[in-house]
């Protein structure tokens, strides 16, 4: 498959889609939930850390691509660790330096790139067994993907909460801002409709 | 006295007023994985607030008498991560060669802790609170990890209920775990004004 033209066209597409949609990391396998719950109470946060994952992604995804033929089985998992975990310091001190408002705001969430599913799901299922063209492209529509699902969620919350959308008022001024959305419950009750409309989307399309 | 009281604020604080689940998003993959029976999710719970007692006190003590004197801050979130892998590993190894039959009921959960969010979570949060002594931090991290196992204990017991009701079919599964999950981190904040 790898000479042939198409079969390598093919195999683009295919990510970029299981990316986007029939494996969204978040909306379809449920993954790296933590970051989705937290930093979606508004699309600022949620953009900037889209942003952090894409980076995280990519740059471990190459990586890994390029040792998987020294890789050895029993230290795998430990190596991906270790990788991802420089990435997410450089994307740390990055925002630290240029954002620190944003980066306060984040917290420890950034950090917590290390721990979160998609990544080395990513790095196990795609990097370590692909070249490196198919692993960045893999990873730049996961990252993409990861992105669309935080911003779908923070742009309901957003609106919700506080009638604004990157400080520009969407809804009329005598909507009452409702707090709540702000807060923790207004993370999981989103998430779960989200995930809910998402149930009825594909059921009626199957 | 000073010390005890703030010990004990801080104990409740991290317990219930600031859970890891319900208020700071952390754990929540096992919590929606793992949580559907009440005896696994103690098992669960068991084994995560020993491993993050254990790794908090470790990440404290290495940040502040080995990478804060050193001047090594840019290291901390490698160092960390290979602290919690390696705490795992020796909580496992140990488990298994002393208590046999706790091995087998803890078995599957052992390894998947690592990358547990909640652990590596509330080690970053040990260093954003800046908690300045170590008994603090012991107290702090087992703290955590009782929360983590209330919150997962709850969750197990209201879906083994949940199975006998009759969920719509689009919310079936995680969503109405998730929305679960909202209501009581609603009921959460009414911890709030506490302390």
């Amino acid at each position: 498959m790898a000479t042939n033209p198409e079969g390598q066209m093919g195999l683009y597409g295919d990510a970029v889609v299981n990316g986007l949609w029939r494996e969204n990391p978040v909306l379809r396998m449920i993954l790296g939930m933590c970051p989705t719950l937290a930093v979606t109470a508004a699309l600022k946060p949620a953009l900037t850390m889209g942003l952090c994952v894409i980076f995280v992604l990519v740059c471990s995804n190459i990586m890994v691509s390029l040792m998987r033929k020294g890789l050895r089985p029993h230290v795998r998992i430990l190596m991906f660790t270790l990788t991802i975990s420089t990435f997410v310091t450089i994307a740390d001190l990055f925002l630290r330096a240029y954002v620190p408002k944003m980066s306060e705001a984040l917290g420890p969430y950034v950090p917590l790139i290390i721990v979160n599913c998609i990544i080395i799901w990513r790095a196990e299922a795609r990097a370590s067994k692909s070249g490196l063209l198919v692993s960045v492209v893999d990873a730049l529509a996961m990252g993409a993907g990861f992105t669309l699902a935080l911003s779908i969620l923070a742009v309901i919350r957003e609106i919700l909460g506080t009638g604004k959308l990157f400080e520009i008022q969407i809804l009329p001024t005598t909507f009452p801002a409702w707090a709540a959305m702000g807060m923790p419950v207004g993370a999981f009750l989103t998430f779960g409709f989200v995930l809910g409309a998402m149930n009825v989307i594909t059921r009626n399309r199957s | 006295m000073d010390t005890v009281y703030m010990l004990l604020t801080g104990f409740i604080s991290v317990v219930l007023i600031n859970n890891l689940v319900f208020t700071k998003f952390l754990g929540i993959c096992p919590y929606i994985g793992v949580s559907g029976r009440i005896d696994m999710a103690f098992g669960m719970g068991l084994a995560v607030t020993f491993v993050m007692t254990l790794s908090g006190t470790l990440t404290w003590m290495i940040d502040h008498w080995l990478l804060i004197p050193l001047g090594l801050e840019v290291a901390r979130y490698v160092a960390f991560i290979m602290v919690i892998a390696a705490a795992v590993q020796l909580v496992e190894m140990y488990v298994k060669r002393f208590f046999p039959s706790l091995y087998e009921s803890f078995g599957i959960f052992l390894p998947l802790i690592t990358t547990n969010c909640a652990i590596l979570g509330l080690c970053l949060f040990l260093v954003i609170w800046g908690v300045g002594s170590l008994i603090e931090a012991v107290v702090l991290s087992f703290g955590g990890g009782i929360g983590f196992t209330i919150a997962i204990c709850i969750m197990a017991g209201i879906r083994e209920n949940l199975r006998m009701v009759d969920v719509p079919e689009a919310l079936q599964g995680a969503p109405i775990t998730l929305i679960t999950a909202g209501l009581l981190a609603l009921a959460f904040m009414g911890f709030a004004g506490m302390i």
